[in-house]
């Protein structure tokens, strides 16, 4: 059965053309600064891909779900190979020279795979969770799920673009925890990543590993899942400094300047500041649209990408701010709604999924500008410059959208 | 001057040779007493009952009707329930007697009072079928099967299994005896028909459909939204159909005939909790069925929502309870008679006549508020399980007589699950509704075929035919087993709660407490 337009998910809709428009307008204003750029026309470009965006919606509004879920695997299939194909022959365009993030033909840019392989990733997860039909009782049951999102969360660290790298991840927790695993097995499946974190301190890591034994004790795992968790946070421990003596300088820079970014103002700690002058200098109405000093002087860096939010904050202040927030909350609030009516648990778990991702990248990228997380260049949903994000982010909103009729037009949505 | 029982049962050398050496012990009375006999013994075991000497607390508790110390006081069955009618009085004669205890002289017969011999009892058992259920119930397994008249109530065979000789309580039971019936696994003291907890499985799906009629929610040929694919999405959890493979998309009739949960997953959710927790009190699954009979237990169902903030604590529990509770699973624990007595309700005219023995207790105003056409479609759909649903086959045998019934399995935390079928017949006229329950039937090859044997038996029709059916029972279960009534009200969470075991022995005063098979 065709869905028909006038059945469509009204909030869903509205919150998606309400932040793209406000995203769009944003997207003008950073454009305007004193010495105009490339940056004051790219809103152009950004309705063309709004455009696309609208289309692909109403495709995967057209689609059903079980289409979707048939064509899945060849969909994550694709991502890989293009992926790959990224790896080895992609071009920079980012912070570091060797950055192999894009792909493009004839020197004309395409778009970023890594994006689009995001949703690849949902899906697929979502199919493998949902043909289980159980929650993933052991370790050793989430394995395939483990490999499903691990390689192309490699592929993409191997870019290197460690900011989608840690959506993969949180994704893939995200949907296991929907998809019923108890949250001891998914603090068993992180504790490798703490040790990691909680290693450049001797005493910090010592503690953890002593935690992590009394919970071993507590939840009483199997033995050899047991051994493996205690074995990866011991490796963890081991590798951590000649880990940080890989990374390359830029992210090791990055790390240092969110614990300090007042070590070198003027260069690696230079995102951070002017992102934080700009935003504090909102104040509670902001300095009106368009008129954004910090933006205007081209003191922020990546003022249509990356760093858009301080733009928000500096012109529409505190007001403006709540207002975009409050729209993400409601953006993710009715995909939880939508997710939780869902028929079958291959689309309840897309949709969550994707609730999921929209999720990671606000908290990210708004967390970043006031740095209370690394600045990892990843875009915020309907604001940042992009077209693979806003392709993938319409049609992470048309599958919603086709998953929210089809839990109507059924009647269960009442029940 | 009272006297105590020294040597029951004496032998007759035993009371030759004391009668030859009277003047060695005065005090001593040689007297032949009246002797219970239950010619039908184990058949007939937890009908009956059995009778031991009165205790110092039995005697304390019955000021009104006293025993005399040493008396005899029914412990179980009829013999306790019916004890004052079937005790009658004794007698009081004065007589003066002889230095040696010799009856000198009678006091006359005005101060004598004669013995009131008990009254009759009798009961509505079709001891025919008792006989019959006994035979072909299957040997070794542990259930019960009960057999009502629809119409009056009328209990035709109680027959719980494994039983015990009630013969071998006459007199005083050997300690050994009673001691092995205490610690059996098998609780053979247990009556399973009014004093065990089940939980009710699929035969609880007939419950549920009539709520969803009485409210105007579904008729018999709605469908739901969602076809039945192998379970239903609800929330982030997969509520699985005991048919992994699916239904497919079912009319009510149709889901009672194949037993899909994913149909009545989604009525409990239109019925709402609490509808679902209101109606059930209505129709009576939280109360006694008042059979006549001493220590049946109260069915265990929750009263409101509160039960679960009080277990789970408020806002700790999701509305998934009721896919649970819809199934018959969950927060539900019934015995065989009171399912049974819901069944009755089918079987006739909507009304519950309460099951009875000997006398019918006061009238139940319980009924099932359903039209007459409503009631009609129900057992149809009850007979299509019968002839092409979950227990198909049970009832090929020679005779034209629809049977329709209801299979269940209820899940079981400790072990294999326990087998139901309940199933009443003509089923356009119904004269016998007979439920039965066998635990850890696990695949059920026994139960509707045992069920539509006797119920074939009472109508005279050649069962033989049915003899060699085996038919698999649905494994129609939650997803995830729960623990039966966790918390209060205070339910073990064993299956089996006996309740009633553990009675004060007769005479021997040193039996353990019942272990709990786990």
């Amino acid at each position: 059965m065709r869905p028909p337009l006038r059945e469509i998910d009204k909030p869903l809709l509205a919150v998606t053309v309400a932040l793209s428009a406000y995203g769009l307008a944003t997207l003008y204003s950073a454009g305007q600064t004193d010495v105009p750029t490339f940056v004051s026309t790219i809103w152009h470009k950004q309705l063309i891909w709004l455009g696309v965006g609208l289309v692909a919606l109403f495709l995967m509004y057209r689609t059903s779900p079980r289409l979707l879920e048939w064509a899945t695997p060849y969909a994550y299939g694709i991502g890989l190979l293009v992926l790959l194909i990224t790896l080895t022959a992609g071009t920079g365009a980012g912070t570091a020279a060797s950055e192999r993030s894009w792909i493009s033909i004839g020197g004309l840019r395409l778009g970023q795979p890594a994006e689009l392989a995001k949703l690849a990733m949902i899906l697929m997860l979502a199919r493998w969770l949902a043909e289980r039909r159980e929650a993933p009782a052991t370790l050793r049951d989430l394995v395939p799920a483990c490999l499903i999102a691990g390689v192309p969360t490699l592929l993409v660290a191997k870019q290197p673009d460690l900011g989608s790298a840690i959506v993969f991840i949180a994704v893939l927790f995200t949907m296991l925890y929907w998809a019923g695993t108890k949250p001891s097995l998914l603090l068993l499946l992180g504790s490798p990543v703490i040790g990691l974190i909680l290693a450049f301190s001797t005493v910090a890591w010592g503690a953890w590993i002593v935690v992590l034994f009394a919970l071993l004790l507590w939840w009483r795992p199997y033995v050899w899942e047991g051994l493996a968790v205690m074995l990866a946070n011991v490796i963890m421990g081991v590798i951590a400094v000649p880990f940080w003596r890989r990374l390359a300088p830029y992210q090791q820079n990055r790390l240092l300047a969110f614990l300090n970014p007042e070590v070198d103002p003027r260069a690696t700690g230079w995102h951070v500041i002017q992102s934080k002058i700009a935003i504090g200098s909102g104040g509670f109405l902001g300095q009106g649209f368009t008129h954004g000093p910090q933006k205007r002087l081209a003191f922020l860096p990546a003022q249509h990408t990356d760093f858009i939010f301080p733009v928000v904050g500096e012109e529409l202040g505190f007001v403006g701010v709540l207002v975009a927030l409050a729209l993400f909350t409601a953006l993710v609030l009715v995909l939880l709604r939508i997710s939780r009516r869902a028929t079958d648990p291959y689309s309840s778990l897309c949709v969550f999924g994707m609730s999921g991702l929209l999720f990671t990248h606000i908290i990210e990228n708004v967390g970043m500008t006031v740095n209370l997380l690394p600045i990892t260049g990843i875009p915020l949903p309907f604001f940042s410059y992009g077209g693979s994000f806003l392709l993938t982010c319409s049609l992470a909103v048309g599958i919603s959208l086709r998953v929210a009729w089809e839990s109507r037009q059924s009647g269960y949505a009442e029940l | 001057m009272a006297s105590s029982a020294v040597l029951p049962n004496a032998t007759f050398a035993v009371v030759s040779a004391l009668e030859e050496r009277r003047l060695i012990f005065p005090g001593l009375l040689i007297q032949p007493e009246p002797k219970r006999h239950y010619p039908d013994s184990s058949l007939v075991a937890h009908l009956v009952g059995y009778i031991g000497e009165v205790t110092e607390a039995e005697r304390a508790q019955r000021r009104l009707a006293p025993v005399r110390l040493g008396g005899l006081l029914g412990k179980d069955g009829l013999e306790r329930e019916y004890d004052d009618s079937l005790r009658g009085a004794d007698g009081v004669r004065f007589v003066e007697v002889s230095a040696l205890g010799r009856v000198v002289r009678e006091a006359g017969a005005a101060s004598t009072l004669p013995p009131i011999p008990g009254r009759a009892l009798s009961t509505t058992i079709d001891l025919d079928l008792q006989r019959y259920v006994a035979r072909i119930f299957p040997a070794g397994q542990r259930g019960a099967v009960l057999a009502l008249n629809p119409n009056s109530g009328e209990v035709l065979a109680l027959y719980s299994a494994p039983g015990y000789d009630p013969n071998a309580f006459v007199g005083g039971v050997d300690p050994d005896y009673w001691r092995s019936l205490n610690v059996s696994p098998a609780h053979p003291l247990l009556d399973r028909a009014i004093k065990t907890f089940y939980p009710p499985g699929s035969t609880w799906k007939l419950a549920l459909a009539t709520m969803g009629l009485k409210r105007g929610i579904v008729t018999l040929r709605s469908h739901m939204p969602i076809p039945c694919r192998g379970g239903l999405q609800y929330g982030n959890r997969f509520f699985r159909c005991w048919s992994a493979g699916g239904h497919g998309d079912l009319t009510l009739a149709d889901a009672i005939a194949q037993s899909c949960d994913v149909y009545f997953y989604q009525l409990g959710l239109k019925l709402g909790l609490t509808s679902l927790l209101e109606d059930a009190s209505g129709l009576g699954f939280r109360s006694r069925t008042g059979i006549d009979l001493p220590g049946e237990i109260t069915a265990v169902f929750p009263g409101g929502t509160d039960y679960y903030d009080r277990v789970y604590g408020p806002r700790r529990w999701t509305s998934a309870v009721t896919l649970n509770l819809a199934i018959g699973q969950g927060e539900n624990a019934q015995t065989l008679v009171n399912m049974v007595r819901f069944y009755q309700m089918l079987a006739s005219d909507g009304r519950a006549r309460p099951p009875y023995l000997v006398h019918p207790s006061a009238g139940s105003n319980v009924s099932l508020g359903l039209l007459p056409e409503q009631l009609a479609g129900l057992r149809q759909a009850m007979i299509s399980v019968v002839e092409r649903g979950t227990a198909r086959g049970a009832g090929r045998f020679g005779g034209s007589i629809a049977i329709a019934g209801k299979t269940g399995t209820a899940q079981n935390p400790h072990g294999p699950a326990h087998g139901w079928f309940i199933g009443f017949a003509p089923a356009e006229k119904p004269e016998i509704v007979v439920g039965a329950i066998i635990e850890f039937a696990r695949e059920g090859p026994y139960v509707a075929p045992l069920v539509t044997r006797v119920i074939g038996h009472y109508l005279g029709v050649d069962t033989t035919a049915a003899s060699n059916v085996r038919i698999v029972l649905p494994t129609d279960t939650a997803p995830h087993p729960m623990r039966l009534l966790p918390g209060p009200p205070s339910i073990e969470d064993s299956t089996i709660v006996p309740t009633d075991t553990g009675a004060t022995p007769p005479d021997t005063g040193n039996a353990t407490p019942p272990p709990r098979d786990r």
